[in-house]
């Protein structure tokens, strides 16, 4: 069944963009991920023009969020102090990324910076995230301590001063890496149209030391008001969010997110980061291959403007 | 006395001026105004046209050839041309298309190049190769020859489309003077008003030339939501996001477990 989208101005299968949306959130449900990072390439694949892609998953990443930061409200398992304290410095970040996009789009570029950023960010992202966790695998195997969180193993960043409580995680941490991290989310996000969340999840494991019951519900917090907040700047400012797409989007989303909230739960936490770790390093390939690759065709067109 | 000078002055370069016999065309479209709603996917249009035999010498200079040439709203656009630098491909060089036809359709009875020679189909600018596809190249806005690689490509790239389109089977004479041809218009056809303009042409020599014009639009609900994202986009934004809350709230009550 085709459906013409108003605001990409094609029209697509209403199935194949519902799957879509059922396989994407199916995997965000599982890690706790806002999956923008795999949804934007799928909608440009099908042929919709990138800035209404990027523009149109904020909404459907918005939506599957909100289902998930829900749920995890409900069992107590999110931190909203750490979230406002990380958001405060992302908004800043999604400004910065926000003028250097449109610097970049000016010099014709901007396809390349995104290439080079999803190929750099997710294969370093994703070959750590599968280094560190078959590690763990190694050292359940062995029998030893599974757990991430070593007292007294503290980093120079607990050096660090301006020391913050954060009571719901139970860490007690500088505000500095707090705003670094938060600022980070912000300007990736902005730039490459993700949430961010493959890599916020790592980062407060890692640096900041937040225990796994809570940094999955946190990271939903602030990537829900941060996709919501893209969705009205990118309607307000390019007209390029597509109503009709995301709701198909959303739909799909929120009930694949529920199952693979199911099967996430009953998997090992360390198989988990390596499946999340093996995915997000195929798609840095997949990227990588791209940019390598030959195209079948050197030449491409970009709409400038009407008249 | 006077009057009678001006008159007949009048005939005298009215005769120079045009051809000495012209035959008229008269063409009628199936539809003017094609509507996009949310079923879309592509439309024909018929346009049916009789050539009239002029009307002081009643004369048809049969066997006709008919150009008719399709285009849309302007846009410019840009090609860009991907070259390998440090071991992978990046935009390196490209060029922009000033006010070209987003949409553009020539359809004839045969292949152009047998209908007049090129002189006249360049003037005319009649055929894919012979239309003007103006590009900025530094401060100036100018058309290239037909087998510069940036303009090949872009028309080869609108090809793929389905916007550009040649076809030299297209115009059907069902008798000597009637004619019909389809317009195909693609999924992804831009909207506003496309001029359609018939150019009749006989042993070489062009004859007559008529326009008309259909207007694409957005109908319904697509026009409702494609109207309220351009004119109240901050009110459509917000929809848009509580429009997300709402399904993620309602999918957390539905799928509620506990």
């Amino acid at each position: 069944m085709q459906i013409y989208l108003p605001i990409a101005d094609l029209p697509v299968n209403v199935f194949l963009v519902l799957g879509m949306g059922l396989a994407v959130g199916y995997i965000s449900g599982m890690f706790g991920i806002g999956g923008g990072f795999l949804m934007t390439p799928l909608l440009i694949f099908i042929g919709i023009s990138p800035a209404v892609a990027v523009a149109t998953v904020s909404s459907h990443i918005a939506a599957s969020s909100f289902t998930g930061a829900i749920s995890y409200w409900r069992k107590r398992a999110l931190d909203v102090a750490l979230a406002m304290m990380l958001l405060s410095a992302g908004i800043v970040g999604t400004a910065t990324g926000v003028w250097l996009f449109t610097e970049l789009r000016a010099l014709d570029q901007l396809d390349l910076v995104i290439g080079l950023a999803y190929v750099t960010l997710l294969t370093v992202v994703g070959g750590m995230m599968i280094y560190e966790s078959v590690q763990a695998v190694l050292r359940t195997r062995r029998g030893g301590p599974a757990t991430l969180r070593r007292p007294g193993s503290h980093t120079w960043i607990h050096g660090l001063p301006f020391k913050l409580r954060f009571k719901r995680s139970k860490i007690y941490v500088s505000a500095i890496p707090v705003w670094a991290i938060g600022f980070l989310i912000g300007f990736v996000g902005a730039i490459m149209g993700i949430g961010g969340g493959f890599l916020l999840v790592p980062m407060l494991i890692y640096f900041l030391r937040v225990p796994t019951a809570t940094v999955i519900g946190t990271s939903m917090v602030l990537t829900l008001i941060t996709m919501a907040s893209a969705t009205i700047m990118h309607a307000a400012t390019n007209h390029l969010v597509d109503a009709v797409l995301a709701l198909i989007l959303m739909v799909g989303g929120v009930i694949g997110a529920q199952f693979g909230a199911r099967t996430g739960q009953k998997m090992r936490g360390e198989r988990l980061r390596l499946l999340l770790g093996l995915l997000v390093f195929a798609v840095g390939l997949r990227f990588a291959y791209e940019l390598v690759v030959q195209p079948d065709d050197l030449y491409s067109l970009r709409y400038v403007g009407s008249g | 006395m006077r009057r009678l000078v001006a008159t007949l002055a009048f005939l005298l370069v009215a005769c120079s001026a045009g051809p000495a016999v012209a035959e008229r065309l008269v063409v009628s479209l199936s539809n003017h105004r094609v509507a996009v709603t949310s079923n879309f996917v592509g439309e024909e249009l018929v346009l049916f046209g009789t050539i009239e035999p002029d009307s002081t010498t009643g004369q048809l200079r049969p066997p006709y050839d008919l150009v008719i040439t399709i285009t849309g709203p302007k846009q410019t656009l840009r090609t860009r041309r991907k070259q390998r630098v440090l071991g992978i491909w990046v935009n390196v060089d490209s060029r922009e298309f000033v006010s070209v036809p987003s949409y553009l359709a020539i359809l004839s009875n045969r292949p152009v190049a047998e209908i007049a020679d090129q002189d006249t189909l360049r003037k005319l600018q009649i055929g894919l190769n012979y239309f003007l596809l103006p590009q900025r190249i530094g401060p100036d806005v100018a058309d290239t020859v037909t087998d510069d690689p940036f303009r090949q490509s872009f028309v080869r790239l609108q090809r793929q489309q389905g916007l550009y389109r040649e076809s030299s089977t297209a115009v059907t004479f069902l008798t000597p003077t009637v004619f019909r041809t389809a317009i195909a218009m693609p999924a992804a056809v831009p909207t506003g008003t496309y001029a359609i303009e018939v150019e009749l042409f006989s042993q070489g020599k062009f004859v007559a030339r008529t326009n008309t014009a259909l207007e694409v639009i957005k109908a319904g609900f697509e026009q409702y939501v494609a109207d309220a994202a351009r004119d109240y986009g901050l009110l459509y934004g917000m929809a848009t996001a509580l429009m997300a809350l709402l399904i993620g709230w309602f999918a957390s009550v539905v799928f509620r477990r506990d």
